[in-house]
């Protein structure tokens, strides 16, 4: 257990300065940014809305590239740096051979990507959240005070972190073993585009294949929206759907797998 | 023994890098493992530290079994592989807290070793912008950070200048005569190895070809007698005809093998009273670099 701590802690202290951990804080925040101004410049129009309409359409238009391109590909970027750090910096071989089992140095670096694709996805929450609110006080005109999802909005976003786990066990894998960029990147923005083409066309079994869960994910938050918007809809989420559980045990699949080959290959 | 190996070997595919290895390495030692590029050295400097699985043979070190006491035994060693494993965005400060921190190591250890390599004024610059001798340098300061008993030093002084290699060469004997340490350093340079080692063990496509103490690989290389003289074809023929054997004939002088004193004296009266007049005789070992030539070439 000290191992793994200290290997935590030696990712964030490797990582704090690379574009990797500051992608997963600015990138929401250039976002939310971007769509508070949207709405800010857009406010006359969007005055007529009602509330719920008004969220909806804020939180929409970041959820709606997130389930199918955005999320996918920040996961295979995340993956990447983790593993390219030492890919770059020859310095597998210096993790090896430091006192500290193989199983605390790899779990580490697993679970410091994971915390990164986390504290990303918890800033979109809060940025949305807090945008949201910021426009109702600069803009009164825009009702974003008279609804309130922020409990929805929580667990669409857990959601969308449980439907990740697949391909950010996956991506692990390939970036672990494959030091240059192209594989990886390649590899998953292809299997992305799969997915969210089998997603897309609703095809019945593509909860079974984990590049397509935060596009199934997504589609899930139009069909518990309803069609009818403006009488107050029941919103609730169903947090663990068949795709959610294909997720969840490809990734602890994949991570067990990825264990065992590091414990078999030879650090050249 | 700190490292003792017993048939140790490894192959890439179907290719042997290292066949039936068996290195003996004393505490307190400096073990020079020499041998030209591509000899098998980093390969056994791997499955030393166990990065690369054994194929046949057993690795202890400290008297233990490597694979079962992988951590025990990685705890008490410092190594520094091929090129310095340093991240450059990093500086060079950084890198070692980087380390210390996974080492629980104090950060006034740190501050030691920058002083100790002499990296206390570029501490703060980007490590990638350290020029080789420098990058070098930090990485032998990022083996010895856990102030470890046993140093594997893989080339440490490749891309070092003069001044560097003398001062890599005298902290690696000052630790281990002041602080008890073994170092095992490997070179394809005997020269340098041959003014810091106090063990020796040769290797060639992957094989085993001399092990021993430095006296021990000095005393194989068999001394000669060096004359002066001054025709030195008659002088070889003379004393050939006195049963005498010659084993160099230069332009100004000639090599016969050395036996007793008594008969250096004896060459040198014989050849006065012949009229061959001797400007010089003294005994000489046949230098350490022909003898690695001639070791490493007859495999």
């Amino acid at each position: 257990m000290k191992g793994f701590i200290l290997s935590f802690r030696s990712e964030f202290y490797k990582t704090r300065k690379t574009a990797a951990f500051w992608s997963a804080i600015i990138l929401p925040l250039a976002i939310c940014i971007l769509l508070f101004f949207g709405f800010f410049s857009h406010s006359d129009n969007l005055a007529k809305q009602p509330g719920a309409a008004l969220w909806f359409q804020f939180s929409g238009a970041i959820l709606g590239v997130m389930g199918s391109l955005l999320l996918p590909m920040l996961i295979v970027f995340i993956a990447y740096s983790v593993n390219n750090i030492e890919h770059k910096a020859e310095t597998w071989k210096t993790l090896f051979t430091l006192p500290i089992s193989k199983f605390s140095v790899y779990s580490a670096k697993y679970l410091y990507a994971l915390f990164l694709v986390i504290l990303c996805l918890a800033l979109f929450l809060l940025f949305t959240l807090g945008f949201g609110n910021l426009l109702a006080v600069v803009k009164p005109t825009l009702k974003f005070n008279e609804y309130h999802m922020e409990s929805f909005l929580a667990q669409i976003y857990l959601k969308l972190l449980l439907s990740s786990l697949g391909i950010l066990s996956i991506q692990f894998l390939l970036s672990l073993l494959f030091r240059d960029f192209l594989k990886p990147m390649g590899i998953g923005f292809a299997a992305t585009i799969v997915g969210v083409i089998l997603a897309g066309t609703g095809w019945q079994y593509a909860y079974l294949y984990p590049y397509s869960h935060a596009m199934l994910t997504v589609k899930s938050m139009h069909s518990a929206k309803g069609g009818n918007d403006q009488a107050m809809p029941q919103l609730a989420v169903d947090l663990f759907t068949k795709d959610i559980w294909v997720s969840l045990a490809v990734a602890v699949g994949v991570f067990i797998i990825g264990y065992f080959i590091i414990l078999k290959k030879s650090v050249k | 023994m700190v490292i003792d190996t017993q048939g140790l070997s490894f192959n890439f595919g179907s290719q042997p890098v290292v066949s039936s290895l068996s290195l003996q390495v004393p505490e307190g030692s400096i073990y020079g493992f020499l041998g030209p590029n591509g000899a098998g050295k980093t390969t056994t400097i791997k499955l030393l530290l166990n990065l690369l699985k054994t194929d046949r043979g057993s690795i202890h070190i400290f008297g233990k079994e490597l694979n079962s006491n992988r951590i025990a035994i990685l705890s008490q060693i410092g190594s520094l592989i091929e090129q310095p494993a340093i991240y450059s965005h990093l500086t060079g400060k950084e890198n070692l807290m980087n380390r210390a921190l996974l080492l629980q190591v104090a950060e006034t250890r740190v501050d030691e070793i920058l002083d100790l390599v002499q990296l206390k004024n570029a501490a703060n610059k980007k490590a990638g912008k350290y020029s080789l001798g420098m990058k070098q340098r930090l990485g032998i300061g990022l083996a010895l950070l856990p102030d470890p008993k046993l140093l594997i030093l893989d080339e440490p002084t490749n891309g070092l200048d003069p001044n560097g290699i003398i001062e890599i060469r005298e902290l690696l004997i000052r630790l281990v005569s002041r602080h008890q340490k073994t170092v095992f350093v490997s070179s394809h340079l005997l020269g340098e190895i041959e003014r810091m080692a106090t063990h020796v063990g040769i290797i060639d496509r992957g094989e085993l070809l001399f092990q021993g103490s430095i006296a021990d690989l000095q005393s194989i290389s068999q001394p000669q007698i060096h004359i002066e003289v001054e025709n030195t074809v008659d002088a070889a023929n003379f004393l050939v005809k006195h049963g005498f054997t010659v084993n160099e004939i230069n332009e100004d002088h000639i090599t016969v093998p050395f036996a007793s004193k008594t008969q250096m004296a004896e060459i040198n009266a014989l050849l006065i009273r012949n009229n061959y007049p001797v400007f010089s005789i003294h005994k000489t070992q046949k230098d350490l670099e022909k003898l690695f030539l001639d070791i490493t070439q007859k495999a």
